[in-house]
C-alpha cells in the first residue's frame, strides 16, 4: 500500500485543495505534539546541562550532572534495582503469559472466561493493586504471612518492611499484573501459526511437548522477541506501584530510576539534575528500542 | 478412539489446572471484597473466611462520608471524557490526513509522529512540566488534560481502520461536490466505529488509572482524580482495613463495568499495540 502511494507521488502532481485540506487536518495534532513532546525532548537535553532549580537559577554547567549522577550512590543503587526488577519480571512474565496463551489458544470451553480473568489485573490501577497487596503482604497478619505460618513457617519474611524482600514482592505484583497483558499479545501469535503443521506433527505421531518445543517455540520467536523488548521498556519505567507500595524503601531498597527522577524533579526541586536522569532513561530505552530495530529486521528475512 | 479419550482426559486435567490459576489469579480481588464487608479483627483472622459472616455494609456508607469520593468521581469522569472526545477528533482527523490525502511531507511527519512513540513520557516530564506551568495550566485539569489531547497510538489505530476503507468511496463523494471535512466526517468517519470504540475504551481506561502525571499536576483537592483520592485516603485512614478495602472496591467499579462492556475493544486494542510494536 505505502509503496504504491509513493510511486504514484511522484507521477501525479498534488491537488492544491488536498494540500491545504492535509496540513489543516494534521494542524491540531502537530501543535500538540510540538508544544508537548517536540519542544520538551530539546528542552529537556539543555535543562540536563544546567542547575536549574525551577525558580531562579539556570546557570550551564555542561556534562556535570551527567558526571555527578554516576558518583551519586542513589542513582546507582536505583539503576542496580531497576537491573534486578527487569532481569526478574521479564522472564517471569514471559513463561507465565506464554503458557496462559497457549492454554486458552486450546479452544477448550470457557477459553474466553479464562481470557477474561486473566486480562482482569491489566486493567485494574495501580494504586488499587497496590493498596490491595500491601495488605496481603502485611508481615503480621496478613494473609500471605499468616497461610505460611499455617504451613510451618514460624518466622516468614518482612516482605514490604524489609530490606532484602520488598523488592522481590513488588516483583511478584508486577509478574501478576502484566501476564494478562503479555498473554493477549502471545494470542495473536499463537493465532498466526498455521494449523497444518500441527496436523502434519499429528501424522508424524509427535507428542504435546515435541509440539510445543518444535513447531510453537521457534515459531513465536518473534513475538517472544517482541514480549522481550515491551516488557524491558516498561520495566525501566516502573513507578505507581513503587510509589504505592513501598515509596522506594525501606531505605532505597526498592527506589528504582523513575521513582529517583520523580525525588530529584518533584519533591527536591533538582530539574537540572532530574533531567540528566530522565535523559538517561531516554538513552537505555532507545538503545533497547535500537536493538528491537535490528532484532526485527532479522526475523522478517527469515520468516 | 483411544487417542479421543486420552484427549478428553488431558483437556480436563488442563481445565482443572487452568481454573486453579484462574482463581489464584483473582484472590486478591476476592480477598479485597470480602474484607470490604468485614471489621478490622475479622479481615485478618485465620483461615480466610470468604464469605463474611455477618456482612458489615458499614464500610461502603462510611466511604462515602469520610472521603469526598463524589468529588475524585465527578474529576475523572470529565477529565476522561473530555481527552476522549478530544482524541477522537484530533487523531482521526490526522490520521484521515495520513491515510487518504497526498501532500508533501506527508511520510516525513508520520514518521516523527511515530518516532515520538519511543520516547518515554518520564524522560520528557520535568520539560513538559515547565511548558505546562509557562502556559498557566499547572494544579488546574488542563495539565493533564491538554497533554493528553493527542496520542500516537490512536493516530496509528486510527489510520490503520482508515486504509481499509476504499478510496472510491472517497472519490465519489468528492465529485459529488463533497469537500474534504465532509468526507472525513460523512463517509470516513462513521465506517471507523469498532476503532474508535477500542481508543474510547482505551482512552477511558487509561485515564481512569493513571496516577503519576495527575499527582505532579493537581494540587488542589478540588481537581483531584480518583486515583489520586484513593492513595490519599489509603495514607489517612491506614488502619482502618475494611474502610479501606471498600473505597478500593469503588474505585474498581467503573472499571469493571467498561471492562465487562467493551472487553472485545480493550483486548483488540492491546492485540493490535503488540502487532504494530
Amino acid at each position: 500500500m505505502q509503496k504504491n502511494d509513493g510511486k504514484k507521488n511522484i507521477k501525479i502532481k498534488y491537488r492544491k485543495s488536498e494540500v491545504i485540506s492535509g496540513y489543516l487536518f494534521i494542524l491540531p495534532s502537530a501543535i500538540l505534539f510540538l508544544t508537548f513532546m517536540i519542544i520538551p525532548i530539546f528542552m529537556g537535553f539543555y535543562i540536563s546541562m544546567t542547575n536549574y532549580d525551577g525558580f531562579k537559577t539556570m546557570d550551564f554547567i555542561g556534562i556535570k550532572n551527567y558526571a555527578d549522577m554516576f558518583k551519586d550512590s542513589y542513582f546507582t543503587i536505583s539503576l542496580k534495582n531497576n537491573v534486578i526488577y527487569a532481569v526478574a519480571t521479564v522472564p517471569g512474565t514471559i513463561v507465565l503469559s506464554l503458557l496462559l496463551a497457549v492454554a486458552v489458544n486450546k479452544g477448550l470451553k470457557g477459553s474466553s472466561f479464562f481470557k477474561t480473568v486473566f486480562f482482569f489485573p491489566y486493567i485494574t490501577s495501580n494504586v488499587a493493586v497496590g493498596i490491595i497487596w500491601s495488605l496481603l503482604f502485611n508481615p503480621n497478619n496478613g494473609p500471605i504471612n499468616n497461610f505460611l505460618r499455617g504451613i510451618g513457617i514460624s518466622s516468614p519474611p518482612d516482605w514490604l518492611l524489609s530490606t532484602k524482600w520488598a523488592l522481590p514482592a513488588i516483583i511478584v505484583v508486577s509478574i501478576w499484573k502484566s501476564a494478562g497483558y503479555y498473554m493477549i499479545i502471545f494470542l495473536a501469535g499463537l493465532q498466526a501459526i498455521s494449523k497444518e503443521l500441527y496436523e502434519a506433527a499429528d501424522v508424524d505421531g509427535a507428542g504435546g511437548l515435541t509440539k510445543f518445543f518444535r513447531i510453537t517455540l521457534p515459531l513465536l520467536s518473534p513475538t517472544t522477541f517482541l514480549v522481550v523488548i515491551l516488557m524491558t521498556i516498561s520495566s525501566f519505567q516502573v513507578f505507581d506501584l513503587i510509589n504505592v507500595m513501598t515509596e522506594g524503601g525501606p531505605g532505597r531498597a526498592t527506589n528504582v530510576l523513575v521513582y529517583r527522577i520523580y525525588q530529584e524533579g518533584f519533591k527536591y526541586m533538582h530539574f537540572g539534575y532530574a533531567s540528566a536522569m530522565a535523559y538517561f532513561l531516554f538513552f537505555v530505552i532507545l538503545i533497547i528500542t535500537i536493538i528491537q530495530f535490528i532484532g526485527q529486521k532479522k526475523w522478517v528475512t527469515y520468516q | 478412539m483411544k487417542k479421543n479419550k486420552t484427549h478428553l482426559i488431558s483437556n480436563g486435567i488442563l481445565i482443572i489446572v487452568l481454573l486453579a490459576v484462574a482463581f489464584s489469579m483473582m484472590v486478591p480481588f476476592l480477598w479485597m471484597i470480602t474484607s470490604s464487608f468485614k471489621n478490622n479483627n475479622e479481615i485478618f483472622l485465620y483461615p480466610i473466611r470468604w464469605i463474611p459472616e455477618p456482612i458489615r455494609l458499614k464500610n461502603y456508607v462510611e466511604v462515602w462520608t469520610k472521603i469526598p469520593f463524589f468529588k475524585y468521581f465527578r474529576n475523572t469522569f470529565l477529565y476522561s471524557i473530555t481527552v476522549t472526545v478530544g482524541q477522537i477528533i484530533t487523531c482521526s482527523m490526522a490520521a484521515y490526513a495520513f491515510a487518504k490525502l497526498r501532500f508533501p511531507g506527508k511520510n516525513f511527519i508520520f514518521m516523527i509522529y511515530l518516532a515520538t512513540m519511543m520516547v518515554p513520557w518520564h524522560a520528557v516530564m520535568i520539560p513538559q512540566f515547565m511548558i505546562n506551568k509557562r502556559l498557566g495550566f499547572y494544579n488546574t485539569p488542563w495539565s493533564i488534560i491538554i497533554m493528553n489531547l493527542v496520542s500516537v497510538f490512536g493516530i496509528f489505530l486510527m489510520r490503520q481502520a482508515m486504509a481499509g476503507i476504499p478510496d472510491d468511496l472517497c472519490e465519489a463523494a468528492r465529485i459529488d461536490g463533497c469537500r474534504e471535512f465532509g468526507i472525513f466526517s460523512k463517509v470516513v468517519f462513521p465506517l471507523c466505529t469498532p476503532s474508535l470504540a477500542t481508543l474510547v475504551v482505551f482512552q477511558f481506561t487509561f485515564m481512569w488509572n493513571d496516577y503519576l502525571a495527575p499527582m505532579i499536576y493537581l494540587d488542589n483537592d478540588d481537581y483531584k482524580t480518583i486515583q489520586l483520592g484513593l492513595a490519599s485516603f489509603r495514607s489517612q485512614y491506614n488502619t482502618d482495613y475494611g474502610l479501606i478495602m471498600a473505597g478500593t472496591v469503588c474505585s474498581l467499579i467503573p472499571i469493571l463495568i467498561v471492562y465487562i462492556c467493551a472487553q472485545k475493544y480493550l483486548i483488540e486494542g492491546v492485540a493490535f499495540s503488540g502487532l504494530k510494536g
